[in-house]
């Protein structure tokens, strides 16, 4: 008796089990993995299978490295995510490769967009669609330690604001032994960390240059200002000695040891310094120029949706896409990955704003740029090359802005669709 | 319902009782041969053969994993053998090689010679040597890395500061770079040639020793006249595959560099880092191929070169 009523609960468990898989529908989303990005993703997804219980959503993660591969790699097996991370700098790939369509103006009205999220949002524009939307940004600050301020005089409730009070600062953290080495850097100089972006959306344009034309696709930084802004950066370790590149091999390990007073690097670093026990430190905004001229480099990861996802599942996706570009989503980001609401309203709460460490780079994002990279690590790799140039080989710093800016050039006409 | 179709699908496959029967018992057992020998043949097609064609015809497109592949004709040798990038990584793999491969092999041979005389403790020496061979090469990078940071932190500069030696730079100098990721890639490979030497110097018979000691031969003699001339195989070798193995360097210089790969300034990449990146950071397979295609040949190359030039002369 009892294995019959046993026996005809399980049925009716399966068979309702059957019910719910015939009605809902399954969409997979695709990220890369990073502890907090896939708990903050678990806890959405949850969220929204509450609210929409005929929809489940499959996470599916990969390593950071193999990611776009992946991406590339499941299009061509014909199946892949039907909602997918991307970075904003990989889209003009993804939109040539045919790997993703444009955001439905239906539940993504243009005019909502533009109005509510960020500027920097533009460039998941193409044309006249959007192709997907962040959840979340990121934007750089200067990150200052409080106990290296102190110890060298310095008031650690008023850090730089400007690029004379930043070197100012600098000079006087700094540290050197009998002999001459460096002991602790004044700052942290690594290009092939956040220093690039610094130098190429804010000192370029501090110092009078524009980064690029033309959407990016004309190099305009070989100019007096780019030469300025290049000398200005390699000075600092040529002749202000305020720091040296590979100290401690990389910026932030530098900061984290406590041995760099000062380091520039984004909201992504976060969680790694919040681990740090041996000092207190603070973030401001980027240091201004003498006439008060700020910029800030900011980047994010988007959503979008796969071309090939039609009928019910990119209902389900439009549904999805909606919620976790949602006020609330931003919030439970902010809370579990510490990156910035991508929504403006979201962004600048009076709470937000007022505390320490978001509020400077919530302020940064007001006036950031994002560059439109071809080839992010390329043009990356260009930069640290015409640094080293000159710290290394003693190039001028003239020759050497000319010929990053001409390969770099190169690049991005390399990676113009023919 | 498996099992009768097992016993259709052997009936099947069995080759008709009197043909089979007919056979010779020579033929029958060349079938079973071949039969077995398909299988690893096969596997190697699929995974070495069919690849590395298909990376010949790659070479010859504009591929990028998003569009199906183009030919361009040789747009992208022609592209490679003018970018001045290329002939910089192509004289670093050949230093890489060239200075690599003597080096690790004179001072293997060294260690194994005397090494092979030692008695005391042989087992644990032998051990110590052979145990970088062993460690992982990005652990193993990353605390050279370390080893070679500035005064502070940096054990060798640390140790050079105390005896009054300026600081070097090491792998932040566009000079010193290549040399100090050798060290480490010579020292990681160290072991396994000197256990290769050592079976080599052991299956020397004794008895030739003893001949030539009775005749009075001194030892440099005898180093001259025998033990390098029988140790001939187990050089030619190590000479390949030490040789191989430096032109296709890539962990030990990825995890020392990977701030800025192959760097600084691109005085210590490789030919595979190069390859590395433009295929799985730039997306143009079609021009990594091309580069694979020049390294394939380098290797073909130099390999056949080697073994024609350490040939047994008859």
């Amino acid at each position: 008796m009892r294995k019959a009523t046993l026996f005809a609960g399980l049925i009716a468990g399966f068979s309702t089990l059957a019910l719910n898989a015939a009605q809902a529908v399954e969409i997979e989303y695709w990220q890369y993995v990073f502890d907090t990005r896939v708990k903050a993703m678990d806890q959405l997804i949850e969220n929204f299978e509450k609210a929409n219980p005929d929809i489940t959503v499959k996470q599916t993660t990969f390593p950071y490295a193999d990611y776009q591969t992946r991406v590339i790699a499941a299009k061509m097996g014909g199946q892949g995510p039907d909602v997918m991370q991307l970075f904003y700098g990989w889209l003009d790939k993804f939109v040539a490769g045919g790997l993703l369509q444009p955001l439905p103006t239906d539940a993504f009205p243009h005019d909502k967009i533009e109005a509510d999220f960020f500027p920097i949002v533009s460039a998941m524009k193409r044309g006249d669609d959007y192709y997907g939307l962040p959840t979340a940004v990121r934007s750089l600050a200067l990150f200052y330690n409080k106990k290296l301020f102190t110890e060298a005089g310095l008031d650690p409730a008023n850090p730089p604001k400007t690029l004379d009070e930043f070197v100012a600062a600098a000079e006087k953290t700094t540290k050197r032994d009998a002999s001459g080495n460096l002991i602790v850097a004044g700052s942290t100089l690594d290009m092939g960390g956040q220093d690039h972006q610094w130098w190429r959306e804010v000192l370029v344009r501090q110092f009078g240059g524009e980064p690029y034309t033309d959407n990016d696709r004309k190099v305009a930084y070989n100019t007096e200002a780019g030469e300025k802004a290049l000398k200005f950066y390699t000075d600092l370790q040529l002749e202000k000695k305020i720091g040296q590149a590979g100290f401690m091999d990389e910026g932030q390990a530098a900061f984290r040891a406590g041995m760099a007073a000062m380091t520039i690097d984004g909201t992504f670093r976060l969680g790694a310094f919040k681990s740090i026990e041996g000092f207190e430190w603070g973030v401001t905004e980027l240091p201004a120029n003498a006439d008060g001229v700020r910029s800030n480099y900011a980047s994010y990861f988007a959503n979008g949706i796969s071309a090939t996802t039609s009928g019910e599942k990119l209902e389900a996706s439009k549904k999805f896409l909606t919620y976790i570009s949602s006020p609330e989503a931003m919030d439970v980001w902010l809370k579990t990955v510490g990156e910035l609401p991508a929504r403006r309203a979201a962004a600048m709460t009076d709470a937000n704003l007022a505390d320490p460490i978001y509020g400077p780079f919530l302020k940064g994002l007001e006036y950031a740029r994002t560059t439109m990279f071809v080839d992010e690590a390329a043009q990356r790799q260009n930069t640290i090359d015409m640094a080293n140039r000159i710290l290394l080989e003693g190039q001028s710093v003239k020759d050497s802005l000319a010929q990053g800016a001409a390969a770099e050039q190169a690049i991005i006409d390399a990676a113009a669709p023919k | 319902m498996s099992v009768t179709a097992d016993r259709q699908g052997a009936a099947a496959s069995r080759p008709d009782g009197t043909f089979w029967n007919r056979r010779s018992m020579r033929t029958k057992r060349l079938v079973w041969v071949w039969s077995f020998l398909a299988l690893p043949i096969l596997f190697y097609s699929v995974i070495r053969f069919y690849p590395t064609i298909e990376a010949f015809w790659l070479s010859l497109t504009n591929w990028d994993l998003l569009k199906p592949p183009q030919f361009i004709g040789f747009a992208n040798y022609e592209k490679l053998f003018a970018d001045p990038q290329f002939w910089k990584v192509f004289k670093n793999t050949f230093a890489y090689l060239l200075v690599g491969t003597p080096i690790s092999l004179l001072l293997s041979f060294v260690i194994a010679y005397h090494l092979d005389r030692v008695r005391f403790m042989h087992g644990l020496i032998r051990g110590l040597y052979f145990l970088p061979y062993l460690t992982t090469a990005a652990a193993m990078a990353w605390v050279w890395r370390w080893f070679y940071q500035p005064a502070p932190i940096g054990v060798i500069n640390n140790a050079l500061g105390t005896i009054g030696i300026p600081q070097q730079p090491f792998i932040r100098s566009v000079d010193q770079a290549l040399p100090s990721i050798m060290v480490t890639a010579i020292w990681a490979g160290l072991g396994f040639q000197i256990i290769i030497f050592m079976a080599g110097l052991r299956s020397i018979p004794n008895t030739f020793y003893e001949a030539a000691r009775i005749d009075g031969l001194g030892e440099w003699a005898i180093l001259r006249k025998i033990t390098l001339p029988l140790l001939k195989p187990t050089t030619v070798f190590l000479v390949v595959f030490s040789s191989i193995g430096f032109l296709r360097i890539f962990d030990q210089v990825y995890n020392m560099t990977t701030n800025d790969p192959g760097g600084p300034l691109g005085s210590t990449k490789p030919l595979v880092l190069m390859i590395y990146q433009t295929a799985f950071s730039s997306y143009a397979m079609g021009y990594a191929a091309a580069q694979t295609v020049v390294l394939f040949t380098i290797l073909l190359c130099v390999s056949l070169l080697q073994l024609w030039i350490l040939r047994e002369k008859k």
